[in-house]
């Protein structure tokens, strides 16, 4: 007998099947253009890419320097390059780009007047709540109590299992298959 | 009833909410504001596209007024513009200096040859080195570079009737003024 | 022909819906019993012509007819025929129809498994339902319509986007509308209840089921999006906080402090007004991503084509849902008694941080979506809010949610004594430290100081609710096993699932933890008959061949993966370029396993046979996945429990019914 369960068991078997045939056979796919950077060390090359990824591609919205295909995106990574490869500081870099791009460029928003409210405003919508969630706990002893009275139970069970025996035996009966 | 004032608050919220995507409808967020807004035009020095053997630097924007145009023969928002471009080149209060960006210097000759050339003079700029310092993300842009040489505008997108009319006439006007 | 048919179609169940919305509402304030029996064969009608609609639309890409403009846009003759398929729900206009489809199939099932529901409520939340889907099908006809036709007639279309060219992605769409569209049902039960104003224990019943399928269709398709994400867009990343991924994350968080917020109007009887609330979010958060998605206030890597004039009238549609609803809300709850009363120590105060904290990181992800917009909007200039600034916020309140997860469960309804906790979870608790000292040695951890910390959060998870399991079967006679079985097959459903997917939880912080400290990534220029070694593997590049795909052409490198002397694998990456055009593609090529993936995309040619590539080395990455099929399975363990299925089935046979085409 089907019950309505088995609904959300097909997604959850088509994810799990796609899963493990990952798992099996791997997946394929992506959008990606490497070009070659050469460098000198690991630690430079890891430099480079930490860099990338903290920046910006304008033109995409929302993709990073290092995500983008977009050619923008190549030319600023060119510049980062020969910027790097010129010996300059990773705070020289990313203020030249801020200097001609805006904050914007950066991922991560700098902490500054302009952004106090990005940095702090959800904290300070959170902070009431958890003031108006405290209030009501240390309150609640005060209200009086009206759980599910035993009238309610028997409401809800006339209405929800109006042919209690009829249903068990049709339980029964699922639970075999 | 004080307390029924609580069961408002999602509705205000929301209300608050649409207001701001109602706002939010109007603008385009593609839309980066420049930096460079209020700051000297950056040192440069390009070929210029119709004659390679001259130079165009920074000093060529000082002492006139002038809109930087970036554009591209393969842009097709900048042919959008370039009837627009035509009809401003004729007016003295102002050179129109191009920026050719990221650009094949055939191409862009064949598009000035056959459509006209509003641009009193061009930088070539194919590697994007001075469209980086200029902030350039895309084609077009136009930037208003006072006399002094400051940067005092970054228009993105084309420009048409509208935007000559209720934004760069009335800042030239005023930079006029200004002397 | 048929595409008009389609259009027909629409058009009927547009009119069916008005109907569905007007009579069952009327009949059931007026009392007049016809028109409320209206509603069941209203809402089965509704999702018949939507059907016929979906159908036409399906047929119009199965014979590729680029007459109609939806088809010329998003598909191709060369395009596999799976893909024509999916390719229905690849644009703006397709998609609108699959979630105008899941609404009437939901709607349907609502008609189905609600014969023991007292007729007015059955006719207020059909008639709600009816209300919504007016809204979807006058948005579809009016600007979206999929059947339009194109003149002239291309001869060939313009393909489906190549990144959507992928089983997952196929896939993906149905099931978070799922999720979405689920979110109706319960939105619709709360609607109805404050209109009856009766809003009880029964109510609460009535909904959990039905919130917690949505619920579970909803952490699929999102987990599928992820997985997606990670393999088809090649920088291995599996979350971007992109506005479109937030879009489908707001709900989720809402839809899930609303499960947990039900357990207690059920059990209870309390939080009353608030659970209402919640089921009122979780939907207008999915109607609002919607928007997002789709008017282009927002920019993002994958949203839809956008227009200014599609996004006013989402709009009107949300002010007239959602301001109706909270309006509604405003008028009605205050009635609402306050019900059962609870000590500061009990399961009640557990499930209210719950809500509080799920609650908070909506906000925080809502904040943070719709910052640029408020920076705007204020002329406060542009900002940029992107994944560090997400990270942040989240790792700085996930921890409390964790701590709370292994007590929660623990805790008694009403009233509990700490001292009583205490005794029950120190044993947990101390393992947990053992943990946290063991993964703190630098071999373990890295150096990193998150690393410890998610590790043993994700032991406190699991002790503790193995901890509960011993505790909930301590008096039971038999052996622990059997007990378990027993308890499992008897009333223990909704326990177990609840155990499950926390656990899922406790997966899914292992998987961040590990994936987002210890990954490994490398650029490589490789010749033919290169070797290259990294994180105890051993590439060995064999090079490069031309193959053909049915609608593109690639290059194909091949790669053999050593781990010692051992062959673990052969990987094939791709470059790719569709004949429709396009960017070329990058197709990274994967060999997943339990514990790491091991990832190679290929980049350029550059030259002399020489080839750059990326290689990835990404342990733990799968739970990350696997946590989210385990909250899902454990959401659908919940659903099985016996006083869910003793209410809510009856017979065999309409169940067929509520599987809609998806």
């Amino acid at each position: 007998m089907m019950t309505r369960p088995t609904l959300p068991l097909l997604p959850t078997a088509l994810l799990l099947a796609s899963l493990l045939s990952g798992l099996l056979f791997g997946g394929v796919a992506a959008a990606y253009t490497l070009e070659e950077f050469e460098f000198d060390s690991p630690a430079q090359q890891e430099q480079f890419r930490e860099l990338i990824g903290k920046l910006r591609c304008l033109v995409c919205q929302n993709e990073s320097l290092a995500g983008s295909q977009a050619e923008l995106a190549q030319d600023l990574r060119n510049e980062v390059y020969e910027m790097m490869r010129a010996g300059q500081s990773e705070d020289a870099i990313l203020d030249f780009l801020v200097a001609r791009y805006g904050d914007f460029v950066l991922y991560d928003p700098p902490l500054k007047p302009s952004t106090y409210l990005l940095w702090f405003g959800p904290f300070v919508l959170i902070g009431i709540g958890a003031v108006v969630v405290i209030r009501t706990l240390l309150s609640k002893k005060t209200t009086p109590d009206q759980p599910v009275t035993e009238a309610d139970r028997a409401r809800i069970d006339e209405l929800l299992n109006a042919d209690q025996t009829a249903d068990q035996t049709a339980d029964r009966t699922a639970d075999r298959d | 009833m004080a307390k029924s004032w609580r069961f408002l608050i999602p509705l205000i919220i929301f209300g608050a909410l649409v207001i701001l995507l109602v706002i939010g409808l109007g603008k385009d967020p593609r839309k980066v504001p420049s930096p460079l807004i209020g700051k000297p035009i950056p040192e440069f020095s390009l070929p210029e596209l119709t004659d390679t053997g001259r130079t165009l630097v920074d000093d060529d924007l000082r002492g006139q007024i002038s809109l930087v145009n970036v554009w591209a023969s393969w842009c097709s928002s900048c042919r959008q513009e370039h009837q627009a471009l035509m009809v401003l080149s004729e007016n003295p209060d102002f050179q129109i200096v191009g920026l050719n960006w990221k650009d094949d210097a055939q191409d862009a000759l064949s598009v000035l040859r056959m459509t006209g050339n509003p641009y009193d003079r061009i930088g070539y700029d194919p590697d994007n080195d001075v469209g980086i310092e200029w902030g350039v993300y895309g084609a077009p842009e136009t930037f208003v570079v006072d006399q002094q040489g400051i940067i005092r505008y970054k228009h993105i997108g084309p420009v048409d009737r509208k935007v000559w009319e209720e934004t760069l006439q009335p800042l030239i006007a005023q930079l006029k003024a200004e002397g | 022909m048929i595409p008009e048919l389609g259009h027909i179609a629409l058009i009927l169940a547009l009119l069916l819906a008005t109907a569905q919305a007007v009579f069952p509402l009327a009949g059931s304030l007026t009392g007049n019993r016809p028109w409320m029996t209206m509603a069941r064969p209203l809402a089965y009608g509704q999702l018949v012509f939507v059907a016929i609609a979906f159908l036409a639309l399906v047929e119009a890409f199965l014979t590729s007819d680029f007459s109609v403009h939806y088809v010329a846009v998003n598909s191709n003759s060369l395009l596999p025929d799976i893909y024509k398929f999916s390719a229905v729900w690849g644009g703006h206009e397709g998609s609108l129809l699959l979630w105008a489809l899941m609404m009437a199939g939901w709607g349907a099932a609502v008609a189905v498994f609600s014969r023991y529901l007292p007729l007015p409520v059955v006719a207020r939340v059909l008639g709600v339902m009816g209300l919504v889907a007016i809204g979807f099908l006058l948005f579809m006809l009016l600007t979206s319509n999929p059947f339009e036709r194109l003149f002239p007639v291309p001869p060939e279309g313009r393909d489906l986007n190549p990144l959507l060219q992928d089983p997952g992605l196929a896939i993906h769409p149905p099931m978070l509308y799922m999720g979405y569209v689920g979110f109706s049902v319960a939105f619709a039960f709360a609607i109805a209840a404050l209109i009856g104003g009766k809003l009880d224990a029964a109510w609460a019943r009535w909904s959990r089921p039905w919130t917690t399928v949505a619920w579970v269709f909803l952490t699929i398709g999102i987990a599928l999006g992820s997985w997606w994400a990670y393999y088809e867009l090649g920088w291995g990343g599996w979350w971007f906080w992109d506005p479109v991924e937030n879009a489908s994350l707001m709900p989720w968080l809402v839809g899930t402090a609303l499960i947990h917020s039900l357990a207690v109007t059920e059990k209870r009887a309390a939080f009353k007004s608030w659970t209402v609330l919640l089921a009122i979010s979780a939907f207008s958060l999915s109607l609002l991503g919607t928007f997002l998605v789709r008017s282009g206030v927002l920019t993002s890597v994958h949203a839809f084509a956008t227009d200014p004039e599609r996004g006013l009238f989402i709009l009107l549609f949300l002010c007239v849902v959602i301001g109706g609803s909270l309006a509604l809300y405003a008028w009605r709850a205050p009635d609402v008694s306050e019900g059962g009363r609870f000590d500061l120590v009990s399961r009640e105060s557990a499930l209210m941080l719950n809500n509080l904290i799920f609650v908070a990181f909506t906000v925080l992800v809502l904040f943070g979506t719709l910052a640029p917009l408020i920076y705007e909007a204020f002329n406060l200039g542009k900002i940029s809010v992107g994944f560090p600034w997400f990270n942040k916020m989240f790792v700085a309140l996930a921890p409390f949610l964790a701590l709370l997860l292994g007590i929660g469960p623990a805790a008694r309804w009403k009233h509990d004594s700490p001292w009583r906790l205490t005794k029950m979870l120190w044993l947990a608790f101390a393992l947990s430290i053992v943990l946290l000292a063991l993964s703190s040695r630098e071999s373990i951890s890295g150096g990193d100081f998150w690393v410890p910390i998610g590790i043993a959060l994700a032991g406190w998870l699991l002790f503790s609710h193995l901890t509960i399991v011993r505790d909930r079967l301590k008096h039971k006679k038999q052996p622990l096993w059997q007990a378990l079985k027993a308890d499992f097959s008897g009333n223990g459903r909704s326990f177990y699932g609840m155990v499950v997917a926390h656990l899922g939880v406790a997966m899914f912080i292992v998987g961040v933890t590990m994936v987002s400290n210890h990954q490994i990534e490398k650029d490589l220029r490789m010749s033919p008959g290169d070797s290259h070694e990294m994180a105890g593997y051993r590439f060995e590049f064999l090079g490069a061949q031309k193959v053909n795909g049915p609608n593109y052409r690639a290059d194909r490198g091949h790669f053999r993966v050593y781990r010692g002397d051992r062959q673990i694998a052969e990987l094939y990456p791709e470059k790719r370029s569709y004949l429709g055009g396009g960017m070329p593609m990058t197709e990274a090529a994967i060999d997943a396993g339990f514990f790491r993936d091991v990832y190679v995309s290929l980049g350029e040619a550059v030259g002399g046979g020489d080839w750059a590539l990326r290689l990835y080395y990404k342990p733990y990455v799968r739970w990350i996945w696997l946590g989210a099929v385990l909250m899902a399975l454990g959401g659908t363990i919940a659903v099985s429990d016996r006083r869910y299925r003793s209410a809510s089935v009856r017979s065999s046979a309409p169940a067929a019914a509520a599987t809609a085409p998806a």
